[in-house]
């Protein structure tokens, strides 16, 4: 929108003004775009996120929803103006003791909110607190760290002590929280070249529809500005895209049909104000709607419209494993059940954004990506380019859960840069990112468990069907995890298992932190509590006994060597749990409306992909000036992996973690670390890190013919080694300086599975139990998790404070799910449809660190980005089920269905 | 081009709204986010410069909350405790940023069903002063708010504060709200209540409302004549008190779901009420 710019006085960042400015563009927009002040983030333009929260006249206001007129005789502060003369503020600094930074996107909201606080209350009440930051969403961090700094922001700043010698087991503040903390990082949407063109996706309002696209002449006409209509027929390689190389079935823009609401059909590309005053409706695009297929019911019905011409049947694919003949004559006792969950979307408070140019027969794309080197490859065939002629240079990533594995703006950018020799951008809004994007797989599940009668499984039968929405994504690899991963982190001399994934109108359903493994757990996890109760075990001890543990075979057959620390888990919760059912009864006994309850979650996960190789390749140089660098392609979504691998490289080298430089993912500069997904940083690239600093000690060693323990210190390009002095320069280097180079490769050793699902799929496991209480309104169907204690086995923890981090964070995500989250396609396309947990709803968290070394692992750390969340829901669930009686069967349990459920019951209660 | 105007007094914002046909913005947290993937191309009247819209004050007759008045003003304002359930109601709309700079009378404009701030204040008997160029009159609330998204008020018109009666000043209020989430949550039900006794600790007085059951949040007239003269409100909660709303379906809750929850709720402030 632009009026007549009106004379504007104000300070901002501690800057007078005097300037003519558009009243009524928001003030966020206003920051960003006319001074640069890209730390006001922009999550939804709405009011729902409160990434844009700034400050003022010292209150906390969200920017997009301020006129900038507003301003006039005000005071504004942002992120970048809270430092001050080189200091970072008291709450900022409290921020990086804490560690509450991850991927950032919420921070400089955070900060506001937590400096709005600070300034009306020296030392805040837990109330004030948590009041106070109730408009800030965060997707990371469970909010459990943010809210300790904001908490201990009275105390004086203070440096952060970093342990000499060794970094792993130290809890570091991240490499990138300074920049965070400031509004200085980069993310997507905030480096946007000046002369940049536009684009905008035109998506469809059907989920299925043919349609046809008509002349454009009027709308060049009319539009000025508009530079170019793109569409399938300017895609001049691939037209179509997809994770696995013989399923690219998902068109960069929809080429005779459309599969699902928001699919892209056409993208504008032009000047900025151009595209916004073009509407939907003045496209030609005419549709023709189909009938949709709107699930896996309608997706399996007998004569359903085919989706895909060679998918009959509309499903994708169909994965079983076979232990032994799988038969329950050993079992005693049987538990059954189904389950079913629905779509949840990823959230990320940083919508999807980039821009790409063309620099000669090159194209650079700067994008918020989980994985820049497929990204480059799946450009490259797309534009018909060779890899190598793609750069992908990964922008600062506000959170991606597996939501940034797919492709979003990259191939729209790419083909508008390459046609038009122009930089172009893109930003999604919220609603396009929720449309557009993919989300957890709905799941329906059936499954039987059977133990004999000392309480020993004996066997299990499980099909989970997964509604893969319109294209495949990530559906095979959420195949092929779940039949690993179906009998729970329990052994089972008899298993059998089959997953399937069906086509339907839906949005894709892709990649989300635990690949259908937490959908599953809610089903081998009601059943082990089902099956004590039967055998009148405590369930606790139910799963002690029947805990994997190192000696044991998996269902797939796999010798588990070491590192399966579940019973050390289930130890550590013992007394807590004790405890715990001890207080809930005795309150339970004095109430009937306000019950409370308690119950366990229990889960092992498969670190790296399933059953195949997945290599990370690692390179730290020492200059001849004596700079250590570190070339990381392991993309730090907010996980922490630029921090953990200097972490591993300084101890590696036997060097401060100060004196370790870094290159961070950029496909030109830093070789192949795979994707920041399925757990697999931490493992598989720590452990190539390792090996490159490893190796590049033993190079540098090898100059003073020192030996293996030998103390290194490189200072003003000399190496020193006991008595022994070598000077850098003297040394020959390549033309980068370099004069040493070690390189670190792991692949995890894995093998394929064999068609009963039999085989040695991970080359490590991470195993969880956690505990939830709760507290159940009956009357209203309100349920507030009050406590959880989650016990983790994660090998070893690099960085404490960061694996607690992702706990943290990974239970609000499970919280969501078995609470308040359901995608609802065409309906909930915003953040006030579409709950996520604030951080009122946040529970007590404790978090136990077991540390079962893996043997393969760097120091022997296994991941933890995804186990986090696997527990929580079914935990949640037990609890409610323990306050309540009640067994939830469909999540999210909302208030409304966890009151008719209750009602149910005891109308069941009533008749018997 | 659009045109904004940010007027000081209130004559002149009255005279332009009534030359042209203007957007009126108090707050903006209703405006900016119905403008998200559009283009928004309004004439402004911004309201934010009214000095004589600003603050909450009491006549003699009556409170003023004046039309630019925040639900951060009013939790901040020193006020009798037949406040306490708005007072209650403006910390659960939104989060703190929207309660910094949403305004309750924009609240009202908005008629959202779901609107927090008009289950407390049917309850307070609330009027709604309304101005255009020809004068001032006063609407009560039930008049004012004509059903979803829909007021009284004429293009040429503004609001201009809303008053609550001072007899009621001594009342005792409260107010309840049922999401799906602690904040930043639009309310499935909420409910609200004043009570006032007399000498002999029996109920003079009992105005109750629900919210989110209807087009337009409700008072409880069959209830609150029943409550008149009772000592004891345990138990007298039952579905036919609400046999006038009817709730809508959506996937925050059934109707039957929400009638349920809002006996449940009124029930539970009728005790905390007399405790
Ligand atoms: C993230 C978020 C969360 C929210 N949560 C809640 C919630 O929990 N509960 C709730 O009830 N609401 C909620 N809201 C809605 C909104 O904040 C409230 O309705 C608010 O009180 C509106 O006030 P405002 O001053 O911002 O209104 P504005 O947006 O300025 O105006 C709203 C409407 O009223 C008209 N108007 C305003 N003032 C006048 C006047 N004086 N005369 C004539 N017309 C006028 C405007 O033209 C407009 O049509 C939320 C909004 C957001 C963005
Ligand atoms: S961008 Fe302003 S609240 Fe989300
Ligand atoms: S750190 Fe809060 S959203 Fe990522």
């Amino acid at each position: 929108m632009t009026s007549d710019r009106v004379e504007l006085n104000f300070f901002l960042n501690g800057q007078r003004y005097k300037m003519a400015l558009d009243p009524m563009v928001r003030l966020s927009e206003t920051l960003r775009d006319t001074f640069g002040y890209t730390g006001v983030k922009v999550g939804c333009d709405a009011g729902d996120c409160g990434a844009c929260t700034i400050l003022l006249d010292g209150r906390q206001v969200c920017a997009c929803l301020v006129p900038t007129a507003r301003i006039n005789d005000a005071l504004v502060v942002t992120a970048e103006g809270m430092a001050n003369n080189g200091f970072l503020s008291r709450v900022q600094n409290a921020f990086l003791r804490h560690g509450a930074v991850q991927c950032g996107a919420c921070i400089p909201g955070m900060l506001a909110a937590a400096t709005d606080i600070a300034a009306s209350q020296h030392e805040p009440t837990n109330e004030a607190v948590m009041h106070g930051l109730g408009g800030v969403l965060c997707r990371c961090t469970g909010y459990q760290n943010i809210v300790q700094a904001v908490l201990d922001a009275g105390r004086d700043p203070c440096p952060i002590e970093i342990p000499e010698g060794h970094a792993i087991g130290a809890s570091l503040p991240r490499t990138d929280a300074l920049d965070k903390l400031t509004g200085v990082a980069n993310f997507g949407a905030d480096a946007m070249p000046e002369n940049t063109l536009w684009l905008r996706a035109v998506r469809s309002p059907h989920a299925a529809a043919r349609f046809t696209i008509g002349n454009m002449d009027t709308l060049y006409e009319d539009h000025p500005g508009l530079h170019r209509v793109l569409t399938a027929d300017d895609v001049p390689g691939n037209k179509c895209y997809g994770i696995y190389p013989d399923l690219k079935d998902q068109p960069v823009f929809a080429l005779d049909q459309i599969r699902y609401p928001g699919e892209a059909v056409m993208a504008l590309v032009g000047e900025r104000d151009a595209l916004a005053g073009i509407s939907d409706s003045d496209l030609p695009i005419t549709y023709e709607p189909l009938d949709p297929i709107k699930g896996m019911a309608a997706a399996k019905a007998d004569g359903a419209r085919q989706l895909h011409a060679d998918r009959p049947g509309n499903l994708l694919i169909e994965a079983a494993l076979r232990k032994s003949d799988g038969d329950f004559r050993e079992a005693t006792f049987t538990a059954t059940g189904r389950w079913t969950t629905g779509f949840v979307e990823h959230a990320y408070i940083e919508p999807e954004a980039g821009f790409a140019r063309r620099v000669g027969d090159r194209l650079e794309i700067f994008v918020t990506t989980q994985t820049p080197y497929m990204d480059r490859d799946e450009v490259a065939l797309i534009m018909g380019l060779a890899p190598e002629q793609i750069r992908i240079i990964p922008a600062v990533c506000g959170g991606g859960f597996g939501g940034k594995l797919d492709q979003s703006v990259q191939p729209m950018l790419a083909v508008a840069a390459w046609n038009l020799d122009r930089p172009v951008a893109c930003v999604y809004s919220r609603p396009e990112s929720m449309a557009a994007s993919t989300k957890r797989h709905p799941a329906e599940i059936d499954a039987r468990f059977g133990c004999d009668s000392e309480g020993r499984l004996q066997a299990m039968e499980m099909t989970a069907d997964f509604d893969t929405g319109a294209y495949a994504s990530w559906g095979p690899t959420v195949a092929g995890r779940v039949p690993v991963h179906g009998s729970g982190p329990y052994h089972l001399p008899n298993a059998h298992i089959q997953a399937r994934a069906y086509y339907s109108n839906n949005p894709p359903s892709g990649a989300f932190r635990g690949f259908g493994v937490p959908q599953i757990a809610l089903a081998h996890e009601a059943l082990m509590d089902d099956l004590a109760e039967q055998i009148g075990m405590d369930p606790l001890e139910f799963r002690h006994k029947n805990a994997l543990r190192a000696g044991d075979h998996t269902a797939t057959g796999q010798l588990l060597v070491a590192s399966a620390g579940l019973d050390q888990c289930l130890e550590a919760l013992r007394p807590h749990w004790g405890a715990a059912l001890a207080s809930v009864a005795s309150h339970n006994a004095a109430n009937t409306i306000l019950r409370r309850g308690v119950g366990l979650g229990c889960m092992w996960y498969g670190c790296g992909n399933t059953g195949m190789s997945n290599p990370s390749i690692i390179h730290v140089t020492l200059s001849n000036e004596g700079r250590v660098t570190l070339y990381n392609g392991a993309v730090d979504i907010g996980q922490g992996s630029y921090t953990i691998m200097r972490q591993i490289c300084a101890d590696g080298l036997g060097l401060p973690f100060e004196a370790i430089e870094q290159v961070t993912g950029d496909t030109d500069l830093t070789p192949d670390a795979g994707k920041t997904s399925a757990s697999r940083q931490t493992y598989v690239t720590g452990k190539a890190t390792e090996l490159a600093a490893r190796d590049l000690r033993q190079q540098i060693l090898r100059l003073a013919n020192a030996d293996e323990h030998a103390v290194i210190a490189i200072a003003d390009g000399v190496v020193r080694i006991g008595e022994t002095e070598i000077a850098l320069s003297r040394l020959t280097a390549d033309e980068d300086g370099v004069v040493l180079r070690g390189e670190g490769t792991f692949d995890p050793p894995a093998t394929a599975l064999d068609e009963n699902g039999q085989g040695e799929p991970y080359g490590t496991y991470a195993f969880a139990a956690q505990m939830a209480i709760v507290e159940v309104d009956v009357a209203l169907g309100t349920t507030k998790v009050t406590h959880i204690v989650a016990a983790h086995d994660v090998g070893k923890a690099i960085n404490p404070v960061q694996v607690e981090g992702q706990i943290h964070g990974g239970i609000a995500q499970g919280l969501g799910l078995a609470l308040m989250e359901e995608y609802l396609p065409g309906r909930t396309e915003n953040l006030h449809d579409y709950l996520i947990p604030t951080v009122g709803d946040m529970p007590e968290i404790e978090v136990i660190l077991v540390e079962d070394p893996d043997p393969n692992g760097p120091q022997g750390a296994k991941g933890v980005g995804e186990p986090g969340l696997v527990p929580t829901a079914p935990a949640i669930l037990a609890a409610i089920k323990s306050a309540t009686g009640v067994a939830v069967h469909q999540v999210p349990a909302t208030p409304a269905r966890l009151r008719a459920a209750i009602l149910k019951n005891l109308d069941r209660g009533r008749q018997s | 081009m659009s045109s904004y105007i940010r007027p000081i007094d209130l004559i002149d914002a009255l005279a332009a709204l009534a030359e042209s046909d203007l957007t009126v913005l108090a707050g903006a947290t209703d405006y900016y986010p119905a403008q998200v993937g559009r283009v928004a191309n309004h004439d402004i009247l911004d309201l934010s410069g009214v000095e004589a819209l600003t603050g909450i004050e009491r006549h003699d007759e009556h409170w003023r909350i004046g039309a630019m008045a925040t639900w951060r003003d009013l939790v901040d304002a020193d006020l009798p405790p037949c406040f306490d359930g708005l007072k209650q109601a403006a910390l659960q709309v939104g989060g703190p940023q929207i309660q910094n700079t949403a305004t309750i009378a924009g609240n009202l404009c908005n008629a959202s069903p779901a609107a927090d701030g008009v289950p407390p204040l049917l309850c307070l008997d609330a009027e709604v002063e309304i101005q255009d160029r020809a004068g001032s009159r006063v609407l009560p609330l039930t008049e004012f708010i004509q059903g979803n998204r829909r007021t009284a008020l004429q293009p040429d018109q503004l609001v201009t504060a809303i008053l609550v009666p001072t007899a009621l000043e001594q009342g005792c209020t409260g107010f309840m709200k049922l999401g799906a989430r602690s904040s930043l949550v639009i309310s499935i039900v909420m409910v609200s209540g004043l009570l006032r006794w007399d000498d002999q600790g029996r109920v003079h007085r009992a105005n109750l409302s629900v919210g989110a059951c209807s087009e337009v949040a409700q008072r409880l007239p069959a209830l609150e004549a029943e409550l008149v003269g009772r000592t004891d409100l345990h138990d007298v909660v039952r579905p036919e008190h609400f046999s006038h709303l009817s709730p809508l379906e959506d996937h925050r809750g059934t109707a039957s779901y929400r009638l349920d929850a809002a006996a449940t709720m009124i029930q539970r402030m009728l005790e905390d009420l007399s405790s």
